[in-house]
């Protein structure tokens, strides 16, 4: 940790504040030579006890590092992380907020494992947390946990295998509700779900958040499910923050050139809208993290760069209430 | 007459533990220049289609009866060979995942000239101008360059439009699209959908676009066949099936989709119940045990294909029982 970056007063009204989160991974690019790969660069953010702030962002924007950082999964390169008042980073800290902050994986399939069954799935953070105190409080705190996610107590002695993936997402919800969190990193829940079972999953997902009183942080690429979960959105570039705001705000008037081709490359299931929307298609790809482009990581696909793009890297302002931009055509 | 003519098509895999009947008696026919979309959820059936109409399915899995016709001729029952002369050059295919259908051992140009080879009579030297030609035509900058790299040295938007290019090599007459944005980001997406449907206009050629995206189909398709455990639900025109869906499969997959338009964020309404265990079909309408409105005829009879509007087909028996059916198709839209 920096001593530069330790002026950060947390603000109670938040129960998890970042605040200019690094996190550099070395990748041997030859011989005895290593680069540091920004997969996230001076990112902050905050988020208010039960709002779902959704993370959204194209392949190796950051967001799932983010995600993973946040939660210690990876020790940060620099940056703060404030929960519910305190700052984490020494063990202690950690154990305490393992217990209250969980994670949902994206894959079905490969985040449970497959010689366990659900029960042992669903008790392991019971277990590793040493939650509870007799054989049957830890099976009566299964049954609720399955209940809970809507799944049928008496499959608790079957394997993964045996479940849809539906079902599936289920048992991971349930393994993170197991230990009470109060926040859970969503990352990707339902992006490997079909569309009907999407929905079920959605309308679970908000029923848990009110009945429980959870703080998600909601990572997904799909902006029309991050739109109807989340409370705010953020969007990622090539590591870095490129724009937060309401959702409504940021999906009805993005004001970054990027989100605003984001948003237009969305396809709406509605032909006549569609017909007439119109789209601005960036050209070219994202370029690699390891050859970060000078100044902002997007001027090298944007319609509007200028030479102060390439000079100078923009720092997030607050253009209106509650919506930032980092962006120098503003 | 149509450009390809599917009738009555069944392909099934025989399993261990049963047949199980990916396609069930699915028709439908493909207009010259048209863009076809086939949506559905995971084991509806709609790659297995694609798959029949080139014959390149894997054991367990063949047609067991119906007719796939190519401008009057008729393909199932045709020899591998035949087949061969067939799929690449008359009809292609472009896979989702752009990863995985590239060969990492030989060079992009290599794989691109061995389809040309193959279909024209070409030297080598004109295949390769074609292929190069090809590329620049996909918007891959630097094509001379590019031929002599490995799959590994390009992005996944790149891949696909590489495959697109095989693809469209020897200006086939229908282009089969399994996917081919699923696995790419949204940006990259919009690319890589407004190249086809400029290709589509320059060549003249007719896309089966597969998919689950209903944002997908809204922005290319002009007809849309909703397939469900191997049969069709309802087909039509985009416009109709999007705005006057007759069947209650499509009503649930439009009602559970996130609407980007909604401010209010109104609670989505999901289709009950799990996918479709194709190994255990029910007796009547595959449909009728996630179905809310489903009624007892539905669980005893699988409902057949009624018109319901002058592009518009639909196979539910709700339908039936309100009156909106028709056994001919009628001159124009009814009220």
């Amino acid at each position: 940790m920096s001593e530069k970056s330790s002026a950060f007063v947390p603000n109670p009204e938040y129960l998890l504040q970042v605040h200019q989160l690094k996190q550099y991974f070395p990748i041997s690019t030859g011989f005895l030579k290593t680069t540091m790969l920004k997969a996230v660069d001076n990112v902050s953010f905050d988020i208010r006890r039960g709002e779902t702030l959704g993370l959204v962002g194209e392949s190796g924007c950051g967001k799932t590092t983010v995600g993973r950082s946040i939660l210690y999964l990876y020790k940060p390169t620099d940056g703060e992380i404030w929960f519910d008042g305190k700052r984490l980073g020494d063990k202690a800290s950690l154990q305490a907020f393992r217990r209250r902050a969980q994670m949902v994986f994206q894959d079905p399939y490969s985040s449970l494992n497959p010689r366990m069954t659900v029960a042992d799935i669903v008790a392991e953070p019971i277990d590793v947390h040493h939650l509870c105190a007799t054989r049957g409080e830890r099976e009566e705190r299964i049954h609720e946990l399955m209940q809970l996610v809507g799944l049928n107590t008496e499959h608790a002695t079957r394997y993964a295998h045996e479940f849809s993936g539906g079902q599936r997402q289920r048992i991971g919800i349930a393994r993170a509700l197991a230990s009470r969190p109060e926040f859970i990193v969503c990352d990707e829940p339902v992006s490997a779900l079909d569309v009907s079972i999407q929905a079920q999953v959605i309308n679970m997902l908000e029923d848990l958040q009110k009945q429980l009183g959870l703080t998600y942080l909601f990572i997904a690429h799909d902006i029309s499910v991050v739109k109807h979960i989340s409370n705010r959105i953020a969007v990622m570039y090539l590591g870095h923050m490129m724009e937060m705001a309401a959702s409504n705000e940021l999906t009805r008037h993005p004001v970054h050139p990027y989100t605003i081709s984001l948003m237009s490359a969305v396809p709406v299931p509605d032909p006549q809208q569609s017909r007439k929307q119109k789209r601005i298609v960036l050209q070219g790809d994202v370029p690699s993290p390891l050859r970060m482009p000078s100044g902002c990581p997007f001027r090298t696909r944007c319609s509007r760069a200028t030479k102060a793009c390439e000079e100078s890297r923009p720092e997030m302002r607050e253009v209106a209430p509650g919506h930032f931009v980092a962006c120098h055509h503003l | 007459m149509s450009m390809l003519e599917v009738r009555d098509l069944h392909t099934s895999f025989f399993t261990p533990s049963g047949e199980v009947k990916a396609v069930n008696g699915l028709s439908f026919s493909l207009e010259k220049g048209k863009v076809l979309g086939i949506v559905g959820e995971s084991g509806s059936g709609k790659s297995v289609t694609a798959y029949s109409i080139l014959q390149i399915l894997t054991s367990p899995g063949r047609i067991v009866s119906g007719s796939i016709r190519l401008h009057g001729d008729e393909l199932v029952g045709k020899s591998e060979e035949e087949m061969r002369r067939i799929r690449g050059n008359k009809i292609s295919i472009i896979f989702q995942d752009p990863m995985t259908s590239l060969n990492p051992t030989f060079t992009i140009g290599n794989q691109l000239r061995e389809a040309i080879l193959l279909h024209t009579d070409r030297n080598r030297q004109q295949a390769d101008a074609r292929a190069i030609e090809m590329l620049r035509l996909v918007g891959i900058s630097e094509p001379e360059k590019r031929i002599h790299q490995y799959a590994y040295e390009l992005s996944g938007g790149m891949r696909q439009r590489v495959m697109i290019a095989m693809a469209l090599a020897c200006e086939p007459d229908i282009l089969i699209a399994d996917e081919p944005t699923t696995a790419l980001d949204v940006t990259i997406q919009a690319q890589i959908l407004e190249l086809m449907l400029q290709l589509q206009k320059e060549l003249g050629m007719a896309i089966i676009m597969i998919t689950h995206d209903m944002g997908v189909i809204a922005s290319i398709c002009d007809e849309v066949i909703v397939m469900y455990a191997g049969g069709v639900c309802e087909r039509g025109t985009t416009d109709a099936i999007f705005y006057h869906p007759m069947h209650e499969y499509t009503r649930g997959l439009m009602r559970s989709i996130p609407d980007m338009n909604d401010d209010e964020k109104t609670r989505l309404v999901p289709i009950s119940g799990t996918p479709i265990d194709l190994l255990h079909m029910p007796k009547g309408c595959p449909f009728s045990p996630r179905c809310d409105r489903a009624m007892k005829i539905c669980l005893q009879e699988k409902p057949r294909e009624y018109w319901v509007g002058h592009d518009h087909l639909s196979a539910c028996w709700m339908n039936v029982k309100e009156g909106l059916c028709m056994t001919e198709r009628p001159e124009e839209d009814p009220k």
